[in-house]
């Protein structure tokens, strides 16, 4: 018997090595540079098909500079300009607001996702919502809130976010494997219970999908907001664009244009994107070999 | 020690008790007066064609659901059911999924680690303990659900088809396993499956249902000794006896 059991035990670790397959040997320099040199690559290309219609003449470069000017320029205003302040000021407003939405955003997802009542009356003007430009808000938002145009687009980037926020909340909810539910009921988990273990986590990766897309419609939104309401002569990215504009300063208009791109990217790649991509994996929802 | 011994001896309370038992889903009927009963510790095993209720039949024992007509009685502690997917929680690891079960049981946290770590020891799978369901096979899958389904300290075990999704070596080595978990706890198990070979090779006794609605139809003993084999003539003929008693309830479905 003890020699059965003893052969059992190595049939079942035989069969556990043989299914599980060997684990691929990459070093993490590998994997990061695997990552990166696309990305490089790609950034040369488009710099260098700036570079290619500049010198094409098809408009004057005090109209259309290229690439080494609008770089020097940004380097020369970030070192001695008050680029850095206006960075600064917008990526304070975005953060803000965005947390507002977030807030707003997860009261109301979960509220949907629990009430039947509530799901069925407001459910798709939530995503109603999402399909109205942030910008057509901006008029009524001017109207109601005369007294702070900070307040205006505030409640202009909330509109635009807390949807993404509580819809990703309501679709990760409502995309519950129904087994993992009935899971948690076997195993005595009801109520609050069944929320805080089964529920709440099976709907994070798709949580984290609208905090990604909440914070795009968040940081448009602001960038409308700021082109169109110069709030108090704040120096920001939105209004140095119009200003840049008024004083037919193209080096300075791209050289802010280049900041609002990287911000852009930065969040939504690296903090977002990153974000989304560890409870993806976490989750074994994106395949480990070519992710 | 549970062996393939009578059903129900004189006296002794059955686990399960199931009497002119209905369930109608709208128009649909899915059992029609099933009466079974169940003695404690022993290994019942549910054999059907599709349609025939069997997992009706578990969540009615389980308590997930009511009966239409008729009456359910489940004398032991703590039913628990285990189905064909593993339903782990991918967002755990292995010990991650027991402890969950543990902390529902209200065991209290510092015991959890290590009671989670014997369990999945139990079934065989120390080293495994930080690995997510993702990153293990299926057969590792279904003993972590099993894990946690023990970590509930169950008298009673409902297994839905749980080897049904696994290939035929995998199967034949968690059927050992199972076997030799249920000799050791005195669990009284009820197992569903569509495989008859398998539930002969398992069972104390087998009940064979029909299909739509589902009524018991047969119950049959299994004496063959343990451990058995799945290969084994023993197994093979009754299970070839029980086929044919089912392929004649399938054929009935035809000629209507």
């Amino acid at each position: 018997m003890a020699t059965d059991e003893l052969s059992l035990a190595r049939l079942e670790s035989g069969l556990d090595a043989l299914e599980l397959g060997e684990p691929r040997p990459t070093t993490r320099g590998a994997r990061i540079w695997a990552a990166t040199w696309p990305k490089l690559v790609a950034i040369g290309i488009v710099l260098l098909v700036w570079q290619v219609v500049v010198w094409s003449g098809w408009r004057p470069t005090y109209v259309f500079p290229g690439p080494a000017p609008t770089f020097s320029r940004l380097w020369r205003d970030l070192l001695h300009g008050t680029l850095l302040d206006a960075m600064l000021v917008t990526m304070r407003r975005a953060f803000g607001d965005f947390a507002v939405a977030l807030v707003i955003g997860v009261v109301l997802g979960v509220a949907v996702a629990r009430s039947r009542v509530l799901r069925s009356g407001i459910g798709s003007m939530v995503t109603g919502l999402q399909t109205m430009p942030s910008i057509a808000w901006f008029p009524l938002a001017l109207l109601l809130f005369q007294s702070s145009s900070e307040r205006a687009v505030l409640f202009v980037v909330v509109l635009g976010a807390a949807p993404s926020v509580a819809n990703g909340i309501v679709g990760g909810v409502d995309h519950i494997p129904p087994i993992l539910l009935r899971a948690g009921k076997v195993l005595g988990a009801r109520g609050f219970a069944s929320l805080r273990h089964v529920v709440l986590p099976a709907a994070l990766p798709s949580f984290v999908s609208g905090l990604k897309q909440g914070w795009a419609f968040a940081w448009r939104s602001l960038l409308a907001g700021e082109l169109l309401v110069t709030i108090g002569h704040v120096n920001s990215l939105g209004s140095r664009l119009n200003f840049a504009r008024e004083q037919a300063d193209a080096e300075g208009l791209l050289a802010t244009m280049v900041v609002i791109f990287v911000i852009g990217v930065v969040a939504d790649a690296l903090i977002f994107g990153r974000l989304e991509l560890v409870v993806r994996r976490r989750y074994g929802l994106v395949d480990t070999a070519s992710a | 020690m549970p062996s393939a011994s009578s059903p129900t001896p004189a006296g002794a309370e059955p686990a399960i008790s199931l009497r002119n038992v209905s369930k109608w889903f709208g128009p649909v009927q899915a059992l029609d007066d099933v009466g079974i009963d169940v003695a404690r510790g022993e290994f019942l095993c549910l054999i059907g064609a599709s349609g025939c209720g069997k997992s009706t039949l578990l969540n009615l024992v389980a308590g997930l659901d009511r009966p239409t007509a008729g009456s359910v009685t489940v004398t032991v502690e703590r039913p628990t059911l285990l189905f064909q997917e593993a339903a782990l929680f991918p967002w755990l690891t292995a010990r991650g999924n027991v402890e969950v079960a543990l902390k529902l049981r209200k065991v209290p946290r510092r015991q959890r680690r290590a009671e989670a770590e014997r369990l999945l020891a139990t079934v065989r799978l120390q080293g495994f303990e930080h690995r997510r369901p993702h990153e293990l096979s299926g057969g590792m899958r279904q003993r972590v659900a099993l894990a946690r389904a023990l970590a509930q300290q169950p008298q009673l075990l409902l297994m839905d088809e749980p080897f049904g999704a696994l290939d035929a070596m995998t199967r034949d080595v968690l059927h050992d396993e199972l076997e030799r978990l249920w000799q050791e706890t005195g669990l009284t198990v009820v197992f569903v499956t569509h495989n008859v070979r398998e539930a002969v090779r398992l069972g104390d006794r087998v009940a064979l249902l029909s299909s739509r609605p589902g009524r018991v139809v047969q119950e049959q003993r299994v004496d063959i000794a343990r451990p058995r084999r799945i290969e084994s003539h023993d197994v093979a003929d009754l299970a070839a006896t029980l086929t044919d008693r089912l392929r004649e309830e399938v054929r009935r479905h035809g000629d209507r």
